[in-house]
């Protein structure tokens, strides 16, 4: 570290040169250490303030959604966190159907680590008529579309009901579970909810009771 | 390992770069507290582009929101107000380093021959560094951003002829309006940052062309042969300095021993900036003016208006004189004056320590002049006021006719030949 | 003459002083790190000053959440205006029409503790008098002309400039001294001072939220430079003691 040349001069005596290296070596590690923790403390303000505003997290809270008015087959669009959020109240048939085809999906057991546990099974969801799903593709990112009445037959036979992704092509069934040899890696992600009665549910937290 | 150093050495020459102007750069050993603004510039200058990306990810440059984006930073980002107040504490901070570093350059004769150029440079810099604090000012588009850009652009209006014309076309708009605040804003983030840095660059590069001058300054680079071997330096020197010069044993090498005097002297400038960012960041309305809290209002002038402190010796002068084009002249006028320094001052000797009594008493009244010029510009008008600054104008421009007049057959004590020990 | 100039700059302070308002300010002593009294001055405020004000830059939820108050207890106590708890603190007026009652739309209030400081609202709101020749019957000591009418006047009663009689170069002169209640307020003039030095402190908190934050982050960032500066300064010298 020092730039005194070592064949200095004899007359230009440094009388006082670095007796002691070790109060030097031990000074520099000392300095370079504290600076150090000085820089990664001056970072901390940049860095956190790429997280979203207050105000985004405000508009990220839980949303209520009124489900009375859903009828049998229908889904409806909600939006949770600037998310398509999915609520569709399934058909006893399309139930009884989820059975069917489970030897076509990846992972028809939810085992992936991705939903609160109420939706690790075939059902996916805490109240077996009501799926909720957010509406992104698992493979990057685009929104399916619902395809019902016998439409998604055309994609995956004898399965009536399902959703699609234009973008790529992944297919999910009416448990937002994947199936095989689809770009898609995951299942559609189940939020985390909870009703609050029974016309009413809560996007965005569990409650304790479940 | 050094093998892969070697190879990128050979392409791109980072470590004689790194030699030549930092490790192995010949520094006089007697440089003073006064010889640290510099660097303390150049790290204002980090800190004001750093905060200022971030604070762009967030402003919105429009009359409808750009102050309500101000408060946002304040309020909803995580830290946004840290980040906003070390951009706004920092321009003050940058211009009270400034003020200092060209105080050091004209007590010790820093803008003599041979280092007009660097002091021209410099000027430059300041130049363009109140153009981006105006600009800058304008943004958060509170009261005084708007009512301060309305006079300071009107100024442009005593210009004969093109004037009115001229202004409306800085504006936009016929008055200072949202386009203004976009334009201000492109030339604030981008334009003028780019001219500073290019400019800092060939700042430094001249400066380490003709090497730094010094409190005594004496030269440290003498004649090549002039030197027995006893009286160089045993320091490592960058051969590009040796192979032309001998140098003396004033020096010490930038790196590590000037590097640590700056980084002593960097902790306590620190210290107050920190204080001021966490504790008082309106310093008492100077840094962050009261009625700038109040958003834009075409409208309504507030009851004073002055430009932010750094700007404020230069408004005393325009307003001291009573005529609208005289005034800007005079305004201008005095940045000019300091810019012809180098040719203004004849005399043959560079540090005050070594030049008459005069010299050092001219330049002791032309600070306190400047000061109170400051003070004048930046308090609300009043009958005393205007005689004080016509007063403290001439007073001002006197520094400058004095120092031509006794520059020329000055009574100068002996300047050493070598730095005293 | 510079010996005269420097003579000058020293008394320039004192100068600049006496050149200031007529009517001396009250010292505001107010405290941010006192949460009820923010709380009783975010009740005033919601209460007294949303109906013609607003204080659009600043959110419920971290007023709230600031304050101490849980956003229930916040939504039901301290919102009239049928917004939710994660919006901006807007009032209900719209401008155009406060413009036509009050010739002017009453500014926005989230900063105003930043533009006017708060001896200045704490004087002011105490300042208003009785005066029948202005429209809404009260005028301001410290606002003269004010378009405002004095809505803390069911808290401080009705509010009589006082004068006394004093004799000033030998002629007998009313000076004033004062607003005095007439007693017909729901609080006693000591109430009505802290009542509006609670406002003031919410009013100085909503101008900086940050403020307690900035302080508190600040005290430890001084004390790393002071122990940065210690190791830079120690490895200075043993790097200089060859030099000198």
């Amino acid at each position: 570290m020092s730039n005194v040349s070592v064949d200095a001069n004899q007359s230009a005596p440094k009388d006082n040169q670095p007796q002691d290296n070790t109060r030097r070596r031990f000074l520099t590690v000392a300095t370079s250490v504290v600076g150090g923790v000085g820089v990664v403390g001056a970072a901390v303000p940049f860095i956190a303030s790429w997280n979203p505003s207050a105000k985004a997290k405000a508009a990220g809270a839980d949303v209520e959604v009124d489900i009375s008015g859903i009828q049998p087959g229908q889904l409806i669009r909600v939006m949770w966190r600037s998310k398509p959020v999915w609520v569709v109240r399934r058909t006893p048939e399309t139930l009884a159907g989820l059975e069917k085809h489970e030897g076509q999906l990846k992972d028809p057991n939810s085992e992936a680590e991705q939903q609160p546990g109420f939706a690790q099974n075939r059902y996916r969801s805490l109240k077996e008529e009501y799926l909720i799903l957010v509406g992104i593709c698992t493979h990057l990112g685009c929104s399916p579309q619902h395809l019902k009445d016998g439409a998604f037959e055309e994609i995956v036979e004898g399965v009536p009901n399902g959703f699609f992704c234009p973008c790529h092509g992944s297919k999910f069934d009416m448990a937002g579970r994947v199936f095989e040899n689809v770009p898609a890696p995951l299942n559609l992600v189940v939020p985390p909810y909870q009703f609050v009665d029974d016309k009413t549910v809560i996007i965005g937290s569990e409650g304790e009771a479940v | 390992m050094q093998g892969f150093l070697a190879w990128i050495e050979e392409r791109i020459p980072m470590m004689r770069v790194a030699n030549m102007h930092a490790i192995q750069y010949p520094a006089p050993r007697n440089m003073n507290f006064w010889y640290v603004f510099g660097f303390l510039a150049t790290i204002v200058l980090v800190n004001q582009i750093i905060t200022g990306i971030w604070l762009t990810m967030n402003f919105e440059p429009s009359a409808e929101r750009a102050f309500a984006s101000v408060e946002f930073i304040m309020r909803e980002i995580d830290y946004g107000w840290i980040i906003r107040y070390m951009h706004s504490t920092g321009a003050s901070a940058f211009f009270v380093v400034v003020y200092m570093h060209m105080f050091r350059g004209m007590i010790y004769g820093s803008y003599q021959k041979p280092r007009e150029l660097l002091w021209v440079f410099g000027m430059f810099i300041y130049l363009a560094l109140m153009a981006e604090a105006f600009m800058g000012y304008v943004l958060p588009w509170g009261q005084m951003s708007y009512w301060g850009a309305q006079v300071i652009v009107s100024l442009f209006g005593a210009i004969p002829v093109i004037g009115p014309d001229l202004v409306i076309w800085i504006q936009g708009d016929y008055v200072i309006s949202g386009a203004t605040l976009n334009r201000f804003f492109a030339l604030h983030v981008i334009a003028l940052p780019l001219v500073i840095v290019i400019l800092v660059f060939l700042h430094i590069v001249a400066l380490h062309e003709v090497g730094s001058n010094n409190p005594d300054g004496v030269a440290i680079k003498h004649k090549k042969g002039s030197l027995p071997e006893s009286e160089k330096t045993p320091y490592e020197i960058h051969e590009y300095y040796t192979s032309k010069y001998d140098i003396a044993d004033d020096v010490v090498p930038f790196f590590p021993h000037i590097v640590l005097k700056d980084l002593v002297a960097f902790c306590v400038f620190l210290f107050v900036f920190c204080y001021i960012m966490f504790f008082a960041p309106e310093m008492g309305g100077k840094f962050l003016e009261h009625p700038n809290f109040e958003i834009a209002n075409p409208l309504k002038t507030p009851e004073h208006i002055f430009p932010v402190w750094y700007f404020t010796p230069f408004y005393a002068i325009l307003k001291a004189v009573p005529d609208k084009l005289f005034g800007v002249i005079a305004m201008f006028g005095a940045i000019a004056a300091l810019f012809a320094l180098p040719w203004i001052d004849r005399g043959r000797v560079k540090s005050w320590r070594y030049r008459c009594g005069l010299h050092k008493w001219n330049l002791i009244v032309f600070a306190i002049v400047f000061i109170f010029l400051g003070y004048l510009g930046g308090t609300p008008q009043e009958n005393w006021k205007i005689v004080a600054s016509q007063i403290a104008t001439v007073m001002y421009f006197g520094f400058f006719v004095a120092m031509f007049l006794y520059s020329k057959n000055e009574n100068t004590k002996p300047v050493p030949a070598r730095i005293p020990k | 003459m510079k010996k005269l100039m420097c003579i000058f700059a020293l008394l320039l302070p004192g100068l600049v002083l006496a050149a200031g308002s007529s009517v001396p300010l009250d010292k505001a002593d107010y405290d941010l790190t006192d949460k009820a009294s923010l709380q009783r001055g975010a009740q005033i405020f919601m209460n007294y000053c949303l109906g013609c004000h607003s204080m659009k830059y600043q959110r419920y939820q971290r007023t709230f959440s600031d304050l101490g108050i849980p956003d229930e207890l916040g939504e039901a106590n301290l919102q009239f205006t049928g917004e939710k708890v994660t919006d901006y603190i807007t009032g209900s007026m719209p401008e155009e029409s406060a413009s036509t009652w009050f010739g002017a739309a009453p500014p926005d209030l989230t900063l105003v503790a930043r533009v006017r400081g708060a001896d200045w609202l704490y004087t002011y709101l105490r300042s208003f008098y009785v005066d029948e020749s202005r429209p809404f019957g009260v005028n301001n000591k410290v606002f003269p002309e004010v378009g405002m009418p004095h809505v803390l006047q069911p808290l401080q009663g009705t509010p009589r400039e006082t004068n006394e009689r004093v004799m000033i170069d030998g002629e007998m002169t009313e000076r004033y001294v004062g607003i005095r209640a007439e007693g017909d307020g729901k609080l006693s003039p000591e109430e009505y001072d802290q009542a509006v030095l609670d406002l003031v402190n919410f009013l100085e908190y909503t101008g900086e939220p940050a403020r307690l934050e900035s302080e508190s982050i600040g005290k430890w960032v001084l004390v790393f430079i002071i122990v940065l500066f210690i190791f830079v300064y120690l490895l200075k010298k043993d790097y200089w003691r060859e030099v000198h």
